[in-house]
């Protein structure tokens, strides 16, 4: 029964910072730890790999990263949304590669090159059937995802080979595209897109904040308010301050900050976004509470391939070419890893969008630490697995920790 | 009570195969009351809340709804004139909190599309508080975190919380410990306080004598008859679960029925 009239009881109040705090440490002893364990992980990785080579630090190895990690964030961004809903794509980095291959292929000035907005929505099309390909044999064949996928990895590495042509290796000449991961704003622009980045967080904290206190509810408290906005303002002005310092905030990684609050935005503000969440929670619940469960695991499985293609592209562009072996590599497993890393549950239902850039940055640190102390490939990955096996246990143990608090 | 019953099933029948799951099954259930759906494993009382619920279509017979005839195709169609099913499982997600659950698939959103989570956040709290449910500390908190009868509640306020005028509650107590069995008792009364009209499903009479006011005894799929409460007996009832005169025998032996679920 849907009542109108106002409750008069509870004060509308914001929380003391004593009360926030509170709560918090209820979470956490919960088992909602949130971003607390990527968090520290990056701090604990940023101080080994400072120690051994101050370089790691450095202007010039903080703006490589964010160029190299924005691929895997991409591609891990989707990657959460099929893992939100207890499914799996083993076919993301393949699919990259054929994203990429076919944005080379049509932007090859041989006379036939076409308009790169028209490339890049081919390749999204291509990308979003192929999504829909898995939903459909998901949902309505009952086939594991694990199977679909892995089969249409297997298919996508065959089209890449069959597309990249004979040298093996198209180059990518169009501007447009070559711009996305090579170029870096101006220092002005920079600042100006940290000072927009925290202002707008600033606007939708307060705004919620407004929100609850005008329907009775309490709001987190000015402490709370106060410290996200700084750490917000520190993220995105040290982001700057350093980029800078080198040869500017790079384009790609203001496209990745928007894309990923755009994908944010769905997942945690629109009723889609939370249908998603219902299904990985409880498929046989959102069913009967009138949600479309396979309408929404078709639309994962499309976001999944979509933004694996947008991975691509941004792929091509860094490396301004594409060749046979595109997507493949430890691609797939790095941005499946960085979702997992970054704390989203391979259970279903948990997870947040953010968490594939956060593991993206792990990924990438690590990387990017043992190539300045010039260890070799097979200690990357040996380092790379450990690092995995920790986050999904963490995962795990904080999983029984919630159950166990569940049934207190 | 002689006023139209707001839920009424005439001569319901229902075969699965060559088994007769229901025979001619009358229920009466006016606002406001309770009543206690009971019989044996495989006496066909799910499969009467799932006729009425539109998960079943029924062979004969017809179900009235505030006196009409009324043909309910499925969940979303029983939602729509006012009937809810809390099954067994509860079917709550997890790792959605209180107010989500509640509002799932009935998202409230803004001009933009976006969800008005403080807005729904208000309402559910205003329900639980007009159900008197004051167990629960938070509105905003995850369903994992809950006890048993607390996720009953939430099960229950969600179902009620959409203009409903009808509940069916199955087997609401079946897991719950001694306070929480108190919890969810109290509810349901609340529930035919409030106008409601409640049919509960249940094994455990000493909880049902608690809360009804007339049982509705099936045994093979037929229905025994109607008790008003303060006219009967714990042992009449009991009687009349496992030993009850059936008017018909279905196929030539009714042990057929007995083994089916």
């Amino acid at each position: 029964m849907t009542s109108t009239t106002r409750s008069s009881t509870p004060e509308p109040a914001r929380q003391t910072l004593g009360e926030g705090l509170n709560t918090w440490i209820a979470n956490v002893r919960a088992g909602d730890i949130g971003s607390l364990p990527v968090i520290l992980g990056l701090i604990a990785i940023t101080i080994i790999f400072q120690v051994q080579n101050d370089r790691f630090l450095s202007a010039q190895n903080l703006t490589n990263a964010i160029v190299q990690m924005a691929p895997i964030a991409f591609i891990s961004t989707g990657v959460v949304f099929v893992l939100l809903i207890g499914e799996i794509d083993l076919s993301v980095g393949a699919m990259s590669g054929v994203g990429g291959v076919i944005i080379a292929r049509l932007l090859v000035p041989d006379g036939n090159e076409i308009n790169w907005v028209l490339a890049l929505g081919v390749a999204a099309i291509v990308a979003v059937l192929v999504g829909g390909v898995h939903g459909w044999f998901v949902t309505k064949l009952g086939v594991p995802s694990l199977i679909v996928t892995l089969a249409t990895f297997f298919m996508g590495t065959g089209v890449v080979l069959a597309l990249a042509g004979q040298q093996g290796l198209i180059r990518v000449q169009d501007p447009t595209v070559i711009g996305i991961a090579n170029t870096f704003l101006s220092d002005t622009i920079g600042w100006l897109v940290a000072v927009s980045a925290v202002a707008i967080y600033a606007i939708s904290l307060f705004v919620t904040d407004r929100a609850n206190l005008a329907q009775g509810l309490t709001a987190g408290s000015w402490a709370a308010f106060g410290g996200k906005v700084t750490m917000a303002a520190i993220v995105a002005f040290g982001t700057v301050a350093i980029t800078n310092a080198d040869r500017g905030l790079p384009l790609v990684g203001l496209i990745l900050g928007v894309t990923v609050v755009v994908w944010l935005t769905i997942a945690e503000r629109t009723k889609f976004g939370r249908h998603i969440y219902a299904v990985g929670g409880n498929a046989e619940g959102a069913r009967r509470a009138g949600i479309n469960v396979d309408r929404i695991k078709i639309s994962c499985f499309m976001i999944a391939s979509f933004m694996a293609a947008f991975g691509g592209l941004v792929l091509a562009s860094r490396l301004r070419s594409v060749d046979n072996s595109a997507g493949g590599g430890n691609l797939l497993l790095n941005s499946i890893a960085a979702a997992v890393i970054g704390g989203t549950s391979l259970f279903g239902g948990r997870g947040k969008i953010t968490n594939a850039v956060q593991g993206a940055l792990v990924i990438a640190a690590v990387e990017s630490g043992m190539g300045l102390l010039g260890w070799p490939s097979d200690r990357k990955f040996i380092v790379t697995g450990f690092i995995l096996l920790l986050a999904v246990s963490v995962d795990t143990v904080t999983r029984r920790a919630r159950q166990t608090s569940g049934r207190a | 009570m002689e006023s139209t019953p707001l839920l009424e099933t005439r001569g319901i029948s229902k075969r699965f195969g060559s088994v007769q799951a229901l025979f001619e099954v009358d229920l009466k259930l006016h606002a406001g009351e309770v009543v206690g759906l009971v019989g044996d494993n495989g006496a066909g009382k799910s499969t009467l809340v799932k006729s009425i619920a539109g998960n079943h279509t029924v062979d004969e017979g017809t179900v009235l709804f505030e006196g009409k005839p009324v043909t309910i195709s499925g969940p979303k169609a029983a939602s729509d004139l006012g009937i809810e099913v809390v099954y067994q499982d509860l079917a709550l997600c997890d790792n959605l909190t209180v107010t989500q659950n509640m509002f799932l698939g009935r998202e409230e959103t803004n001009r933009f599309g976006l969800l008005s989570e403080a807005t729904m956040q208000r309402q559910a709290a205003e329900t639980m508080k007009s159900l008197a449910v004051t167990t629960l500390s938070s509105v905003s908190q995850n369903v994992a975190r809950l006890s048993g009868g607390q996720r009953q509640s939430v099960a229950v306020a969600k179902a009620v919380m959409w203009n409903s005028k009808a509940v069916i509650l199955d087997e609401p107590t079946a897991a719950l410990g001694v306070a929480q069995t108190r919890q969810v008792l109290d509810l349901v009364k609340r529930l035919a306080e409030r106008g409601l009209g409640v049919i509960v499903i249940s094994h455990n009479l000493h909880d049902l004598f608690e809360i009804v006011d007339t049982f509705l005894v099936l045994r093979l799929g037929q229905s025994i008859g109607s008790y008003t409460k303060t006219e009967t007996s714990q042992q009449e009832i009991v009687e009349a679960i496992t030993a009850g005169q059936l008017s018909h025998v279905p196929g030539q032996d009714s042990d057929e029925i007995r083994n089916e679920s």
